[in-house]
């Protein structure tokens, strides 16, 4: 593709709007429409804009991350939370959660919900980059 | 409740999971797997032994703490712990096969993690106490064996796996529509519950539609007729370990699925499902061995006796008597030893002679004796010969079948006997009597017996089946008598 | 409306239906998306269709969706997610193979 400008300005600035979008979705979705994958796929959906708008070379030596990695990771944790209920002699995957004050955050809820979610999250990203660059470098 | 129920799912999900970071060092791999799978066949034997000895010989589990029927419960009864000691048995020894055998390019393209996915999917969909659970574990199990099928990716597997997906696409569909309108009726999706509500219900037009669909569903995966075209040539592409897993479990859990809701929800009207289930056995059974009868290449007619076998499983549920149905179960265990062997012996055969077509072998118990005697040990028990496992299991099956008075489908069983014990003995004269056509020179002795020493075991256990035919017959009327009274299933997941 | 998104779901599983039966292979699976999009559908107006609230807690609405179908929902479409993405690069890797996407030429030969 030829050094296409305007794509390149906007898709700087697009993609941090969008993925800021995509984690807030994340952690809206315990109570609120959203969760890890829809989130996941907004985040993926962003790196594919840098990969569409910059080539794929230029995004590999920026982002030189293996995406298989990023599945056994996410399903690790999404796997450790659910043990590690097990391990405090509750059935598998129970959840918790407690109201805590956090400094600058005020009142959050935290719950074990949210590291299975972020588990899903990371998963949901490597599988659908994993798919996309899997076709494109085939090409190339 | 014990949390001990999800370990046979988790321990070969997690294994898989960390195997994807050790993809590139197949040495550790190997070993990983290998004691992994071993582990696997323990806590499933033990979980056997812990749920034969409970009170009502049921341990079930409520995920997440959310009760029965609102969140997902696993449930072990006899009858899923036996399957999933038989799933670990055969994905032990064909892994073990897999090490000889398996390209080490393959072994790099994540072999092992979608291998221990596969089985996972599997334990997974035997100890589901909940519908739609069995589809998500169906479904695991299903794209994991799309995985293995096009591993390598020969033309050959790419052109007929492709059509194997499609199929069964358009089946998990079809489960889909069958789980809506299932949940418009009766409003539940926990099987235990379902059982119930069916029950209450008394709306038999809609529930036989929706019972067909599920037989449709589970004919489609599980390969009756006339749905199993999709079976041979697939089942003919991938390496000998991979057909080996496939065949001896993948219909398998098609059949245990058929079983499962055939017995527990769909019992309003055994005259008419039961009766079509028969009539589909026996067109299964008597057009899987004719398919067989007509073949030359050693992998496809073990493909086409799958088929013909399957068949013999869901005449067990056609006839549905305690004897007919522990026949049942005693020929899936037979089953599932004696096919996951024969199909290794056809990769140690297509490992030395470098080719599946009959014709081009011969001679083999000359340069190969054990390699023979033991083929002929699993032929003779696949074709029904006594002592051996496979006579006991279809004389229950065929004696349950004349009490019952149903002798179109004796006829049937007894003429399919005959076939298979044909085919079986043409694939012994082609490959292993006539005129060697391997030198005495290319005799690799060492590595035949390491081609031989993972199925040693599974020939022992044909073998052993056949002489302990008592206690483990004991066993399988224990089993179905378990599974034809729901209600005890019933309490145990909603506990009253 | 329960009607219109019948026949919807009709219209989708005869047009899926119609694909599946084409010979190239990418409209096969064009097919096959289609007929769990008709599948999900059809769980959703099994669950019942009707203005009512969204199944979340502080709505404090007077009733609410069922929400178990739209759990059902979220897991079959994010495994056709998963079946598609693969069935495509099976397609893909086929057509490279094969120099073909017709199924009338990925019969196979009677001699193997």
């Amino acid at each position: 593709m030829k050094n296409n400008l305007s794509l390149h300005t906007i898709t700087r600035i697009a993609v941090f709007i969008i993925l800021s979008f995509s984690l807030y979705l994340l952690f809206a979705g315990h109570n609120n429409p959203g969760g890890g994958f829809i989130g996941a796929l907004m985040a993926a959906s962003a790196i594919v804009l840098l990969y569409v708008s910059f080539d794929l070379k230029t995004i590999k030596s920026v982002l030189p991350f293996y995406y298989p990695y990023f599945i056994a990771t996410g399903l690790i944790l999404a796997m450790g939370t659910g043990v590690s209920s097990v391990l405090f002699g509750y059935p598998f995957l129970t959840q918790f959660f407690k109201y805590a004050t956090l400094p600058i955050l005020g009142e959050v809820e935290l719950t074990t919900a949210l590291v299975f979610d972020i588990g899903v999250f990371i998963v949901v990203i490597g599988v659908a980059l994993l798919i996309i660059t899997t076709i494109a470098e085939d090409d190339a | 409740m014990s949390n001990f129920l999800t370990l046979p799912i988790l321990l070969p999900m997690f294994i898989g999971t960390i195997l994807i970071f050790l993809a590139k060092k197949h040495r550790i791999q190997r070993v990983i797997a290998g004691i992994s799978s071993i582990a696997l066949l323990i806590v499933a034997i033990y979980l056997a032994y812990a749920v034969y000895q409970s009170p009502d010989q049921i341990i079930t589990l409520e995920v997440g703490d959310w009760s029965a029927p609102f969140g997902i419960v696993l449930v072990a009864d006899m009858f899923a712990t036996m399957m999933v000691i038989l799933s670990s048995i055969v994905g032990a020894v064909c892994l073990f096969f897999a090490f000889k055998t398996i390209h080490s390019d393959r072994e790099k393209f994540y072999f092992y993690p979608f291998y221990f996915y596969l089985l996972t999917g599997v334990n997974g969909a035997f100890l589901t106490g909940d519908i739609f659970n069995l589809f998500v574990f169906f479904e695991v199990m299903l794209i994991s064996s799309y995985v293995l099928i096009v591993h390598g990716g020969t033309g050959y597997q790419l052109r007929e796996s492709f059509k194997y997906v499609v199929m069964n696409m358009v089946a998990s569909a079809f489960f889909l529509v069958a789980l809506a309108y299932l949940y418009a009726t009766t409003g539940t999706l926990n099987m235990a519950h379902l059982g119930e509500r069916v029950a209450e219900l008394g709306q038999e037009g809609i529930l036989n539609g929706v019972a067909i669909i599920f037989l449709f569903v589970f004919g489609a995966k599980g390969a009756l007729f006339p749905l199993y075209f999709w079976l041979p040539k697939s089942y003919y592409g991938p390496p000998a370990a991979i057909s080996a897993l496939f065949g001896g479990l993948l219909t398998k859990v098609g059949i245990y699925a058929i079983i499962r809701t055939f017995t527990l929800i769909f019992v309003h009207n055994p005259s008419f499902t039961h009766t079509i289930i028969l009539y589909l056995a026996a067109g299964t059974m008597f057009f899987g061995v004719l398919g067989a009868v007509s073949q030359f290449d050693f992998k496809r007619i073990l493909s086409f006796h799958i088929i013909s076998q399957v068949g013999y499983m869901a005449m067990g549920l056609g006839v549905f008597s305690p004897l007919a149905i522990a026949g049942a179960i005693y020929y899936i265990a037979h089953h599932i030893i004696v096919k996951s062997a024969l199909f290794l012996f056809a990769g140690a055969t297509e490992k030395i002679t470098g080719t599946t077509d009959l014709k081009k072998m011969g001679g083999l118990l000359k340069t190969h004796p054990w390699l023979g005697w033991l083929f002929f040990i699993s032929a003779m028990s696949l074709a029904g010969i006594p002592p051996l496992s496979g006579f006991f299991s279809k004389f229950a099956l065929i004696l349950s079948a004349v009490q019952e008075q149903e002798y179109f489908i004796v006829a049937v069983a007894l003429i399919v006997g005959v076939l298979t014990l044909f085919s079986m003995m043409k694939i012994f004269m082609y490959a292993f009597w006539r005129e060697p056509t391997i030198k005495e020179e290319d005799i690799n002795k060492k590595e035949m017996f390491g081609l031989l020493r993972p199925i040693i075991p599974l020939v022992v256990l044909t073998i052993g089946l056949g002489f302990l035919a008592e206690p483990i017959f004991t066993y399988s009327l224990g089993v179905a008598d378990q599974i034809l009274d729901p209600t005890n299933y019933i309490q145990a997941v909603l506990g009253k | 409306m329960e009607i219109l998104i019948a026949i919807l779901i009709g219209v989708l599983f005869s047009v899926a239906t119609y694909l599946i039966l084409t010979k190239s292979l990418f409209r096969v699976v064009l097919g096959t998306v289609l007929l769990s999009h008709g599948a999900h559908l059809l769980i959703l107006t099994m669950g019942g269709l009707g203005g009512k609230s969204a199944p979340l807690l502080g709505e404090e609405a007077a009733n609410y969706t069922d929400p178990l179908p739209q759990a059902l929902i979220l897991t079959a479409i994010v495994i056709s997610f998963g079946m598609t993405a693969l069935l495509l690069v099976m397609t893909y890797r086929t057509y490279k193979v094969h120099q073909t996407d017709d199924l009338d030429q990925l019969r196979g030969r009677s001699d193997e």
